[in-house]
């Protein structure tokens, strides 16, 4: 996908519409709107505050998990255990509270965002390492961690009882209207989106996602690089963990169980290139907050509650279509634009 | 293996004939044998049932599904393309083979139709694959969900139960005269064929070419894209069928059958020897995989380890048989350079 790094000379020649088509935040933007709008026309409940409330928090844990897998895709590789490992973090949390009912609730999310690193250090130390594809590594991890999960579960569950209110508090309470977990991802959102622009290592990322040999021919440490953006995925699954727990204050062995899906769907829809090399992290965040406004007006139209994983699925091919067809119209444009006098 | 010869000129290997006697032993294949009658020991130091009669039928019946739908996914693997969304087509097609029959079509009907609904929609991944042009990995990931998620929407939380019992008597009956499953069975026969495509006939060498070099494939007349779109929807097709069979088995029809199989299924084709990268491997291999798995999974449910928790062993698997062909691969570039110098 290199359509990004040769925009601004084809943008010349490229409609407003068409330009504006390819902002993809925009679009999405415009999609939520719209379903949002038509939904409330139909049910006006839907726009009740409460209703909204639910939108955002119900989008927050896979948004976050969109922002790493962000990272990770964005350098060509794609990280499946994220669900696992919010799960297993989901229970180390609760067993923490279980075993010290005194833990301050930072130390709670701390010790989430600790066991995710160490998963993404191991993701990331492997696909690295052993040069080994990606998705074959996470494949096996998702499967793994989500065994060892049920190990160390045993078949126990974390009891609301013993998660302390102070930490269920991020999880339920909201301020002036929003809720905190909304405004915990929109920050991270926020610091992560900053980053990627403005960082050197973060443009080796991108650099990496568009042309790994061209990258290390560029003096680019490839390795170090993808495994930080597994690293950070990781940490974010992991405090998405302490989330979850915070929210839903009980968790088993299946906490977080076919999340990967949702996310990569979030991503792809979001805009990032499932190849790597472009797209960012606002993009995937609304491409999560677009795929729950659907779910969730599916349920205010009274549409069966079965209907998210089709929904997801069939909004991630049309994304991939989508972007594979712009592609290649620009890839058209800038191939027929060689031909004539160039303007620039 | 001809095409090892022509095709791989970043090895630096090539001293094959000077040491042929124990190149034999370092093959995938051999290792996988001796792994196997580990795997066979292991077992049987572990349980007295190990084995046993009842035992090989119940270890044919657990994998039945899961070998038959690996041998397709090997071909797609073969032309390095990957397809994740077999044991989602297998909960569509158990699912709607339930629905179709609780609306009282006539079974042999229903399971003609969900035949051609598996084949529709491997039909539909290849299209997107070759037609779009599109990574597999993404699409196979979107109709994974989206196979599921009609799955649910169909059924929802329902199941359909009370089969014929001529069906449903392969979960419970082995074939006349033999300790095989019915799926076992069939997964021999089809192992058969498969493997005489792949590596007798032109339409396997094709794959192959596929798999080490799909430009140069193209260039020398191979039609690429058709061999992609025929395996897709072949694999439609015979998921569909795996889907049947599970069906029957469990006498159950739920849109949750056969949830995460990929990873078994996966698992088996990439243990047993096929590159993730295309164009190496063989269906022996993928056979032995399947014995491996198959043994192992039974001693340990026979020794009472759960479900979850195999699935360590199994992602373990996973994660060795693609880490290992990489370290081989260095020790050997290490050797040859250090040869090289010398």
């Amino acid at each position: 996908m290199t359509a990004m790094s040769t925009a601004p000379r084809a943008a010349m020649k490229i409609g407003r519409a068409e330009s504006l088509l390819r902002v993809r935040e925009l679009g999405i933007g415009i999609a939520i709107v719209i379903v949002f709008g038509l939904t409330t026309l139909k049910n006006p409940a839907f726009a009740h505050a409460l209703s909204v409330q639910q939108l955002l928090t119900g989008a927050s844990l896979i948004a976050l998990l969109a922002v790493g897998e962000t990272l990770v895709i964005i350098t060509r590789n794609v990280d499946l255990s994220v669900g696992s490992v919010l799960g297993f973090s989901a229970y180390i949390v609760g067993d923490v509270f279980v075993h010290h009912p005194h833990t301050p609730p930072i130390v709670g999310f701390m010790v989430g965002i600790v066991v995710g690193a160490v998963f993404g250090a191991i993701n990331g130390l492997i696909t690295t390492f052993m040069r080994v594809p990606s998705l074959v590594v996470t494949l096996a991890t998702l499967y793994i961690i989500r065994g060892l999960d049920a190990m160390v579960v045993n078949g126990k569950q974390i009891d609301p009882s013993s998660v302390p209110k102070a930490f269920q508090i991020v999880g339920n309470r909201t301020i002036f209207g929003v809720p905190w977990l909304a405004i915990i991802v929109a920050v991270v959102v926020a610091i992560t989106g900053y980053a990627m622009r403005s960082f050197r290592a973060s443009r080796d990322i991108y650099a990496i996602g568009s042309n790994p040999e061209a990258a290390a021919l560029a003096g680019v440490p490839i390795g170090k690089r993808v495994f930080t953006a597994f690293l950070i995925s990781g940490s974010l699954a992991g405090l998405a963990g302490a989330l979850f727990l915070s929210e839903v204050a009980t968790v088993d062995a299946t906490g977080g169980t076919g999340y990967e899906l949702l996310v990569v769907a979030a991503v792809v829809v979001g805009g990032v290139a499932i190849f790597g090399g472009s797209g960012t992290v606002l993009g995937a965040a609304l491409g999560a907050l677009l795929l729950n406004t659907i779910n969730q007006s599916l349920g205010a139209l009274k549409l069966s509650s079965f209907w998210d994983q089709a929904v997801a699925g069939g909004l991630l091919l049309a994304a991939i279509a989508f972007d594979r067809g712009l592609g290649l119209r620009i890839a058209k444009r800038m191939k027929s634009a060689r031909g004539e006098h160039r303007v620039v | 293996m001809s095409f090892d010869l022509a095709t791989a000129p970043p090895r630096l290997d090539q001293a094959g004939s000077v040491r042929p006697s124990w190149r034999v032993l370092v093959r995938w294949e051999t290792a996988l044998v001796f792994i196997f009658v580990g795997a066979l020991f292991f077992g049987a130091s572990e349980s007295p049932h190990f084995m046993t009669r009842t035992d090989v039928f119940f270890i044919g019946l657990n994998m039945g599904e899961i070998a038959i739908m690996a041998l397709p996914l090997t071909l797609i693997v073969m032309t390095g393309e990957i397809d994740l969304s077999v044991a989602a087509m297998l909960g569509l097609s158990s699912t709607l083979l339930g629905y179709l029959y609780q609306n009282h079509w006539p079974i042999w009907l229903a399971m003609a139709a969900v035949l051609v609904i598996g084949a529709v929609g491997g039909a539909f991944n290849g299209f997107l694959v070759t037609k779009l042009g599109l990574p597999s990995i993404a699409v196979t990931i979107g109709t994974l969900a989206l196979f599921r998620g009609i799955a649910e929407i169909v059924l929802g939380a329902k199941s359909v139960v009370n089969f014929p019992t001529k069906f449903t008597n392969i979960g419970v009956k082995p074939i006349p005269h033999t300790e095989l499953s019915y799926s076992a069975g069939i997964f021999i026969v089809l192992a058969v064929v498969y493997g005489v495509v792949l590596h007798a006939t032109p339409a396997g060498r094709s794959m192959i070419a596929i798999g080490l070099q799909s430009e140069a494939a193209f260039f020398a007349g191979i039609r690429v894209k058709r061999i992609k779109f025929v395996l897709y929807t072949l694999s439609g097709v015979v998921c569909a069928f795996a889907g049947i069979l599970w069906t029957y088995r469990l006498s159950s029809s739920r849109y949750d059958n056969g949830l995460g199989l990929e990873l078994d299924v996966v698992a088996i084709v990439l243990f047993g020897g096929v590159s993730i990268f295309g164009g190496r491997g063989s269906i022996f291999g993928v056979v032995i995989a399947v014995l491996v798995f198959g043994s192992l999974k039974e001693a340990l449910t026979l020794m009472n380890i759960s479900a979850q928790a195999q699935n360590i062993v199994t992602g373990g698997l996973l994660l060795i048989s693609v880490i290992l062909p990489n370290v081989a691969d260095s020790l050997r570039r290490v050797r040859a350079r250090a040869g090289l110098r010398a």
